[in-house]
């Protein structure tokens, strides 16, 4: 996936200021950033929930240019900050209604599902759901299409360590299943576990793009944290 | 099943588990129930009846569908991960709110209505009454939803959606009779035939009364109503609350279409 020249600003706050980037396929990528980097908007202009003008840049997936048309959603799973779903509903209406709407393929990736017990709680509506259980299911639901392209924003936000475990290892284990993996977090612990490439984001445009590694050297530090702080430091000056 | 229908089916399930539509029905069923039976006769009672229509409709109608927008925000951002076009979104999303409400009124009031029952007069006058108060559910609703859309903000939005059913369901009445009263000395039928055309909840008030065969108290403006609305002004006035839905439905599927969500 390659992004160019992206911008967007709500307002007349300009949150992104002509981004290019580049996900490589098969790699795990994170986004990190400080807080209103532009994390979030990056990854909902991917999505197409934050609309683009003419003009705000381009966005290719697989030499497909986003336009508007929501069909290319077919290879995306999505994992958003908190977990979205209508109260009134059971888990197992809320599942039946995303299956659904994608036209009920066979091939489902259950493993999430079993793997956090969630068949349990199922028959309850989601609004006796703990935090932590919302955000099993809205885990869960990312990959149960075996997409292509797995945006996670924040995914271990709110899992306990157990199900945060399972969630890493699952992630560390997509690329080999045929997914481009691009993240959020603001662990930087958990960066370094799971992400082979990094995009900084400072200010709505890119600082660093390339391996972890690469950030490492460049700052001369051993850990990621200290790294990120020397980054921001010499942005500061 | 197309996407525009699951989304309804599923958002039909939430609303319908939410008490506010079962209180809604309850309220009505029970309102025109003590109407009927301590209102005098059928004629009367619609009378009463449609005050209740024209002054309560609105305002559940913007309240519930501003509400229900706002609470359905996190539904919209999990389906539009999904591949689904934000049109059928958006008319799943509006038919979702308007169906329940709509409903919860023709039965609430219809069924003690038809159940008291009366002469061929009375039936077409229920007739004339249900169909005015569903068109101003779908109206209001619409004006609602496309007010949630625009703005996030819960207050701003639901302030936003009671003022416009105060100055539909109240001051507008005001202004008209300020206007009438001012020019006096001019011939206003025709002015004041094209306000009551601008505003929905006048609209269903003028063309009720007409139908109840009450224009007698309306003095000389009412005779000129009676002879517009004998005619095809029926129609012309069903018309135009038929537009009073489409056009806030319209504005509302565009800004949601360029929404960032």
């Amino acid at each position: 996936m390659e992004v160019s020249g992206l911008r967007k600003r709500f307002g007349r706050r300009e949150v992104l200021r002509g981004l290019d980037l580049k996900f490589a396929p098969g790699r795990i990528t994170a986004v990190v950033g400080p807080n209103a980097a532009g994390k979030t908007t990056l990854i909902k202009s991917i999505l197409g929930l934050v609309r683009r003008h003419p003009g705000d840049g381009v966005i290719r997936l697989d030499d497909l240019e986003l336009n508007g048309d929501c069909a290319y959603r077919e290879g995306i799973g999505y994992m958003p900050q908190t977990a979205p779903f209508p109260e009134q509903l059971t888990g197992r209406e809320v599942l039946e209604l995303v299956v659904g709407l994608r036209g009920h393929p066979a091939d489902l990736d259950r493993e999430l599902i079993e793997r956090f017990a969630l068949p349990a709680v199922l028959d309850q509506p989601v609004r006796t759901w703990s935090g932590g259980t919302r955000q099993k299911l809205n885990a869960a639901l990312a990959f149960l299409f075996r997409p292509t392209l797995l945006i996670l924003d924040e995914p271990t936000a709110g899992l306990d360590p157990l199900a945060s475990a399972i969630l890493k290892e699952k992630v560390l284990r997509s690329p080999a299943e045929g997914a481009t993996v691009v993240l959020t977090s603001h662990l930087m612990s958990e960066v370094e576990e799971l992400a082979q490439d990094l995009v900084f984001l400072l200010d709505g445009a890119v600082a660093y793009l390339g391996p972890v590694e690469g950030l490492l050297h460049q700052t001369g530090e051993t850990r990621l944290e200290r790294a990120m702080a020397r980054a921001l430091e010499a942005a500061a000056r | 099943m197309n996407l525009t229908l699951r989304v309804l089916s599923s958002q039909l399930r939430n609303v319908a588990r939410s008490r506010w539509v079962i209180g809604y029905l309850l309220l009505l069923l029970a309102g025109t129930t003590l109407l009927l039976r301590f209102g005098g006769t059928g004629e009367r009672a619609l009378l009463s009846l449609l005050n209740v229509v024209l002054l309560l409709l609105p305002l559940v109608s913007v309240m519930f569908g501003v509400l229900y927008v706002h609470n359905a925000r996190e539904f919209v951002e999990l389906l539009l991960a999904q591949p689904v076009a934000r049109g059928s979104l958006y008319s799943g999303l509006y038919a979702g709110v308007v169906l329940p409400l709509a409903g919860a009124f023709l039965v609430g009031t219809g069924v003690p209505l038809l159940l008291q029952g009366g002469d061929r007069g009375y039936l077409v006058h229920c007739g004339l009454l249900l169909a005015a108060g569903v068109l101003l559910t779908t109206g209001f609703t619409a004006m609602a939803v496309a007010v949630a859309v625009r703005f996030d903000d819960r207050a701003r939005a639901l302030g936003l959606a009671l003022l416009i059913w105060l100055v539909c369901a109240l001051l507008y009445d005001g202004l008209v009779l300020l206007v009438a009263s001012a020019l006096a000395d001019y011939p206003l039928e025709t002015p004041l035939l094209l306000m009551v055309f601008l505003n929905p909840v006048d609209l269903a008030r003028v063309l009720l009364l007409m139908s109840f065969d009450v224009s007698a108290l309306m003095g000389y403006t009412g005779a000129v109503y009676q002879k517009f609305f004998g005619a095809g002004g029926m129609v012309l006035a069903f018309a135009a609350l038929l537009v009073a839905t489409a056009v806030p439905y319209l504005f509302g599927r565009r800004w949601f279409l360029r929404k960032d969500f």
